[in-house]
């Protein structure tokens, strides 16, 4: 259930896009080497055998939103430290450098924004923010967003990327598995649609609470989503996980997605399946 | 079936003198000043010892082998109980048991629906159980029934007690994290009042799916944490057995749980945990969830769903 379960820690492409043109990059799919502007320039997809590299918070605003922009919320949440969590090292220490690192505050954005015109509840996990886990400001953000949504008669699309509940809040993070579900009952009460989409990697609290609860859930190609990590699966049943175990097309396969989609065709049919639950 | 932890070891000694006395004295009223005598001692030597438990020495009573079940308290405190089965979808888990009963106990009794972990006693059984770790199977049977009890206008009452939602290649091939997720949901729209109690291990979402009530109460000796202490070592110092240092970062107590509000009540365990005295846990667990539907009692199917829903809205740690 835990954010840092081991998951293979993938090239942010992006973030070293500001070490300028010129640098070179290897693809993690076909081991092609490239510019790193020709990935950057393909939202990180690579151009040669299309595999999907992370992309930072930036460049999803810049290839799903109107204008590449969108009005934030919340902004100014900031975690607590309720159990004065360490192991050698302090939670808030290691807020402060995600703080540092990130530039950003928590480990999700929210905000207003316009999808192809249509006007959107918009929310995205930050992986690169301690792993996307959720804690009490991730859960208060995503509360907020459905609440919001619904008041504003907004439907929502929220990106997922993140290990799971934030271990250092101990059970505030779990609770924040419930208040989040809760408030987006309420969206659906309101009959406004919720586009779930789950980026690499979707898993724990995470994935067992709103992530697969869309109206349309969407995954990224190759993408992990699932319950319990691959390893702990591993040694609980004692025998090698099949090949593509936990894999976007494993759960279009076993009926838990709606789409597997290409991030370069992303925005297009989001829009289209927003206009038809307008 | 004796399991003794080693900080317990002297309350089970004595408590054993205890229980050889009492069938010694066959109710001779001659020994009854010694037996009053050496159950105070028990209960004060008890109270002695686990006034100053570790997180860790809790977690190991919490998983006591001894310890009561769902099943054990559901048959000393409900009534006419009878199991419904199945999920209607792919089959039926053992490791949630659930159906309707009549609570409490005698004339004032009413019909509710009763859900809970069950683990098993014995490995035969216990295995039957997947050790209470449900598959999706058994979230979808809740969630079923959940949604009939609200139908038909019946209180829920929910027994936790679980290391954790089953991890397997067949619970991720059949939807672990949707079935749980639909839990969640579908209990914080239920029109009826729902109180679960905690009474072994509350392991993360797998607990939680069964938690999401207008009062929650937790016995004296539980954990409930987002990840055991075990999982929680391994991911901080790639070292399970580090787990009693993990549960003093992780703090996974009722006590805990109790001052960041996630639980309502800490229903107070019989002298050196419920295991020395089933009857006597049910009966401390029977009263404090008769109080708890009590107050609920006169809330509108509005207000009921309203109260859960601020009741999870306001809990987290957050900085303006
Ligand atoms: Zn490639």
């Amino acid at each position: 259930m835990s954010w840092n379960e081991r998951i293979r820690p993938e090239t942010d492409a992006s973030e070293k896009r500001s070490a300028g043109k010129g640098v070179f990059r290897k693809c993690d799919g076909c081991g092609e080497t490239l510019t790193a502007e020709s990935f950057a320039r393909n939202f990180e997809v690579c151009p040669q055998c299309g595999q999907h590299h992370r992309l930072s918070a930036d460049g999803w605003r810049r290839l799903l939103l109107d204008g590449a922009t969108f009005t934030e919320w919340d902004r100014h949440l900031e975690p607590a430290d309720p159990l004065q969590f360490t192991d050698g090292r302090s939670y808030p220490e290691r807020i402060a450098a995600a703080q540092r690192n990130t530039s950003a505050q928590e480990a999700i954005e929210i905000g207003r924004a316009s999808m192809d015109g249509v006007a959107i509840a918009y929310g995205a996990f930050l992986f690169s923010f301690m792993g996307g886990s959720m804690g009490s400001v991730v859960g208060e953000k995503i509360a907020r967003l459905f609440e919001r949504a619904t008041t504003e008669r907004l439907p929502v699309v929220l990106l997922q990327a993140s290990g799971g509940a934030r271990m250092q809040e101990g059970i505030l993070s779990l609770m924040q598995m419930a208040k989040t579900v809760a408030a987006l009952g309420r969206l659906r009460d309101a009959r406004l649609a919720f586009v779930s989409v789950c980026l690499h990697p979707t898993t724990g609290g995470v994935a067992a609470s709103f992530a697969l609860l869309g109206d349309v859930n969407i995954a990224e190609p190759k993408a992990l989503v699932g319950f319990a990590g691959p390893r702990v699966i591993e040694t609980t049943i004692r025998q090698k996980l099949p090949e593509g175990f936990q894999r976007a097309e494993f759960l279009l396969e076993h009926g838990m997605i709606d789409r597997v989609v290409s991030r370069l065709q992303m925005k297009n049919e989001i829009a289209t399946v927003l206009r038809h639950l307008r | 079936m004796s399991v003794v932890l080693p900080f317990e070891q002297p309350i089970a000694e004595l408590s054993q003198r205890v229980r050889d006395l009492r069938a010694l004295a066959h109710g001779d009223a001659r020994y009854a000043a010694e037996l009053r005598r050496l159950e105070e001692k028990v209960a004060s030597l008890a109270r002695e010892l686990f006034r100053d438990l570790s997180p860790w020495q809790r977690v190991q009573l919490s998983r006591h082998p001894r310890r009561p079940f769902f099943h054990d308290y559901l048959e000393r405190i409900f009534d006419d109980f009878i199991e419904l089965h199945g999920d209607r979808t792919f089959g039926d888990d053992a490791a949630i048991v659930a159906g309707l009963a009549r609570y409490p106990r005698g004339p004032t009794g009413r019909p509710v629906m009763v859900i809970g972990h069950q683990k098993g006693r014995g490995t035969k059984e216990a295995v039957r159980r997947t050790f209470g770790m449900p598959n999706p199977e058994g979230y979808r049977k809740a969630r079923r029934l959940m949604e009939l009890a609200d139908r038909f206008g019946r209180p829920v009452i929910t027994f936790i007690d679980t290391p954790g939602a089953y991890p397997g290649l067949g619970a991720e091939e059949r939807g672990q994290s949707e079935a749980i997720g639909q839990c969640l949901l579908v209990m914080s729209k239920l029109r009826v009042p729902v109180v679960a109690c905690v009474v072994g291990e509350g392991g993360s979402g797998g607990a939680l799916a069964l938690g999401v009530a207008n009062r929650v109460l937790a016995l004296e000796h539980v954990w409930y944490s987002v990840i055991s202490p075990e999982a929680c070592a391994s991911i901080l110092w790639k070292d399970g057995s580090q787990a009693e240092k993990a549960a003093s970062v992780l703090k996974p107590t009722a006590q805990m749980a109790l001052e960041l509000g996630v639980i309502d009540q800490i229903v107070e365990e019989p002298p050196g945990g419920a295991h020395q005295d089933w009857d006597a846990a049910a009966r401390r667990l029977d009263s404090a969830l008769r109080e708890a539907l009590a107050s609920l009692e006169g809330l509108t199917e509005e207000e009921l769903v309203d109260d859960r829903y601020r009741r999870f809205r306001s809990l987290g740690a957050v900085r303006a």
